[in-house]
């Protein structure tokens, strides 16, 4: 019974993260990758998205630092961890990095700033979220990761 | 499971070379990305298609990978965005040495960058993120681009088309397309061995020229002697003092070698920075430069824009591996391969067929019209391609370089290359599609061209499907135009067709052989183009090339292409002429509102298949324009320059938001019979 509740808890955060905004189809896409051979597929992929992608929060705040802005370079990161992030199925944070670029591009640094802030946001929060979920997940037993129907 | 920041191996053996009775399951794929979220979910998702991945997070990494063992892979998928090389380089540089399919990638969806995709020759572009349903498709890219090769390399049209027929019925794709000895002995596994091939050579009728290195050297030597501007096939033919070798043959190579060049300098220039990392890379991974390097590097030089101190920098790296590193991004990768032609059936002097097998590397020279004989140019390509193979596919697949500019160039003396060119109409691709950008048109034109039955790939015509948008190709462009040699295929898109003189009825007329150039049929085109109909703006500029060009190459003769772009609007004062029937092939569906969104070449009648299929193989070979290639088979009458003001005058027209492509496409029949040839 514990298993079926934790089953059940499980599809309802899962839910909630889509309901919500934090998550879009891509992260069913890798859902749909898990598989016997790759049990824990989703959670790896997402540790190491957060593993990389901390790399390139580091460069972009390091490139905000500075006087004068190279909007190229910052566009560029962002270009990279618009990606990576869209590639997890992160939607919010892939929507603020939509903003943050379009302010790279009108070279409004200010406007950079403070997406980037909220990028930051945004990504701290849908880790902590998934966090969460993936030890429901891990509680629920390895069989029970959520799968969508397609 | 995550294994990252290396390259992972797992080639299968050489033996089954992707095509076994599973195919497309054991496709073998290399996939390059320096994000490792993306490559680790690309890497799951290929193998849930059952392919065999090899994945690589850097570019040099990858060809490495590649060089080592180029019969390792299929088909390449490669990120746009990489720090240590550009992804466009990356894809440039397979085509010009493996001449494998790439699939280009990326969060960038801008029609630019898709474009660029296009121009330089991917076979495809899938935005991402991917899902799983873009990648189940990729093994089309590798069955079109064997194909099409293996139209190139069959003697004659008619031969093609027969052996295409074949191939058809023939469940081993694979093993129907090898053809013999000069097949591009990476795909062509030689235990495959086809009874065909025997009748194809005997119906050959001009020896085949093997450009091995020494003989290109020789050429080399010759073109330098003389002066790259000053050297025509016959003086150098003379220098040369090679037996057997005929002026004709000497006059393809020239062809290809000037598009080589004209691509070298295009990359240099574009990519310069890029260059020096890159070039310091190449030499340590390389070692030294080839003397062919070195001699290449002159006439580089000579022929283009190469800063006197970039040259001697790249001499210097190349004659002496010393120093310097060169900044001229060339691609240094050995050089020497890019000449020679190691498939003994290389045919030089044949007629266009080995154009079509050029259709890789083409570097379209950006803008710069370039009468050059449709055979000569095909040559060109072919040498400038060839990597170790002898099918160069002008366009198509994924050559890296291929500049609209140079297909237009080549379609003047084409029509086939409009084909092409209509293909990069696609400037998008989104993953759904799937469908190559490029090469298809090729594909498609060579199929339809001499009715033969295609096995009916619809994959084959999708290429052009892809939705290149803009095949604004902006003549005066720089650096993506000269870089790339466009493999039209299937850009309908493609602008700078503009007729005038572009279709050469010349060559035309030259090109009797094997069937002319056939374009592919237009229903292709006009399923690429309402394929896209978002991008109609770029699209229908590109699309009334593409329908000229489409219909020209439905006739065998170049002059359709140009035929058809007066219809569109274009003065081609040429035109037509030689050989238009279009309506035979398909109408040419140019109607750009027409949004029947079939791209897949499927939806394109048999007959379309197999005139593209004979267009394929012709389109390839002449698709190279070589602006100052002074022996000219054919008359060149067109000035290239008409073709490129028009071309720029269309893309102006384009940009500025005039997308009457209803207009142009409006081909009432063509009076193809004009066409003085």
């Amino acid at each position: 019974m514990e298993r079926t509740q934790l089953r059940r808890q499980v599809a309802l955060t899962r839910q909630s993260l889509f309901d919500q905004g934090f998550l879009d189809e891509q992260f069913i896409q890798l859902e749909d990758l898990q598989d016997d051979a790759n049990p824990n597929f989703v959670e790896e992929v997402v540790t190491l998205y957060y593993r990389d992608s901390a790399r390139l929060i580091t460069n972009i705040e390091k490139a905000l630092e500075k006087n004068s802005l190279d909007f190229n370079k910052l566009d560029g990161f962002m270009h990279q961890f618009k990606g990576s992030s869209s590639s997890i199925g992160a939607k919010k944070v892939k929507a603020e990095c939509t903003l943050f670029r379009e302010y790279c591009r009108a070279g409004n640094g200010e406007g950079c700033t403070r997406t980037f802030q909220q990028i930051k946001k945004e990504y701290a929060t849908l880790k902590r979220k998934l966090e969460a979920y993936f030890q429901v997940v891990r509680q629920a037993g390895p069989a029970e990761t959520a799968c969508w129907p397609k | 499971m995550l294994n990252l920041g290396y390259c992972k191996g797992s080639m299968s053996t050489a033996s089954s070379g992707g095509v076994s009775d599973q195919f497309p399951a054991g496709l073998r794929v290399l996939v390059v990305d320096d994000d490792p979220t993306c490559l680790v979910i690309l890497e799951k998702m290929l193998r849930i298609c059952l392919y065999e991945v090899t994945k690589c997070n850097r570019a040099e990494i990858a060809l490495s990978l590649l060089r080592e063992n180029r019969n390792g892979y299929d088909i390449v998928i490669s990120d746009v965005h990489m720090p240590d090389m550009d992804g466009f380089k990356l894809l440039e540089l397979i085509g010009l040495e493996m001449d494998l399919p790439v699939i280009m990638m990326s969060a960038d969806d801008g029609k630019n960058v898709v474009m660029k995709g296009v121009t330089h020759g991917a076979c495809d572009y899938l935005i991402k993120p991917i899902r799983i349903e873009a990648l189940k498709n990729i093994w089309q890219h590798v069955v079109r681009k064997r194909k099409n090769e293996y139209l190139e390399q069959s003697g004659s049209v008619e031969e093609g088309g027969d052996r295409l027929q074949k191939q058809s019925e023939d469940a081993d794709y694979s093993s129907s397309a090898n053809e013999g000895s000069w097949k591009n002995s990476k795909r062509r596994k030689d235990e495959e061995e086809e009874v065909d091939e025997r009748d194809d050579t005997s119906t050959l009728k001009k020896p085949r020229v093997v450009w091995s290195v020494e003989l290109h050297q020789q050429f080399v030597a010759a073109v330098n002697q003389l002066g790259i501007d000053k050297a025509v096939p016959k003086k150098i033919l003379e220098l040369m003092n090679v037996p057997g070798l005929t002026r004709e043959n000497v006059a393809s190579h020239l062809q290809k070698y000037r598009l080589y060049l004209r691509r070298l300098s295009g990359v240099s220039q574009h990519q310069s920075g890029m260059g020096n990392s890159f070039i310091s890379t190449q030499e340590a991974t390389y070692g030294s430069l080839s003397s062919l390097n070195g001699l290449d590097l002159q006439t580089l030089a000579a022929a283009s824009q190469i800063p006197a101190q970039s040259l001697a920098t790249l001499q210097a790296a190349g004659l002496g591996r010393s120093t310097a590193k060169p900044r001229m991004p060339m691609p240094i990768v050995d050089q020497r391969n890019l000449f020679s032609f190691e498939n003994p059936k290389l045919r030089f002097g044949e007629g266009q067929q080995q154009h079509l097998n050029n259709g890789k590397q083409i570097n379209l020279l950006h803008g710069i019209p370039t009468t050059m004989e449709p055979k000569q140019l095909a040559n060109m390509h072919h040498s400038a391609q060839s990597l170790g193979s002898m099918n160069m596919q002008l366009n198509a697949h994924g050559d890296p370089s291929g500049s609209l500019l140079m297909q237009m160039s080549q379609q003047q003396s084409r029509g086939q290359i409009l084909n092409e060119a209509t293909s990069s109409q696609v400037p998008r691709l989104p993953s759904s599609i799937g469908q190559p950008i490029v090469n298809n048109a090729l594909a498609s034109g060579v199929l339809a061209r001499n009715g033969l039955a295609e096995s009916g790939r619809g994959t084959g015509f999708n290429p052009v499907s892809q939705s290149s948008s803009t095949m604004n190709f902006p003549l005066n462009t720089t650096a993506e135009l000269t870089a790339t040699s466009f493999a039209l295929g299937s850009a309908p898109g493609v602008p700078s067709l503009t007729s005038k003189g572009v279709f050469p009825e010349d060559i035309n007329s030259e090109i009797k052989g094997p069937g002319g150039f056939i374009m592919p049929s237009y229903d292709i085109f006009s399923d690429l183009q309402h394929h896209r109909s978002h991008e109609w703006e770029l699209q229908n500029a590109g699309m009334t090339f593409n329908g000229s060009q489409q219909s020209n190459s439905l006739q065998s003769n170049v002059d359709v292409a140009s035929s058809v772009l007066a219809h569109q609007g274009f003065s081609s004062s040429q035109s037509n002429g030689q050989g238009r029937n279009i309506s035979a092939v398909g109408k040419p569906m140019f109607s750009a509102g027409d949004a029947t969104d079939h791209v897949n070449a499927q939806s394109l009648g048999q007959p379309l298949n197999n005139f593209f299929a004979e267009n394929l193989v012709r389109v390839k070979t002449e698709r190279v324009p070589d602006a100052s290639l002074q022996t000219t088979l054919f008359n060149e009458q067109f000035g290239q320059e008409d073709l490129m003001s028009a071309l720029l005058k269309q893309q102006q027209q384009q940009q500025a938001g005039i997308g009457p492509a209803e207009n142009e496409f409006d081909f009432d029949g063509y009076s193809l019979d004009n066409i003085p040839v």
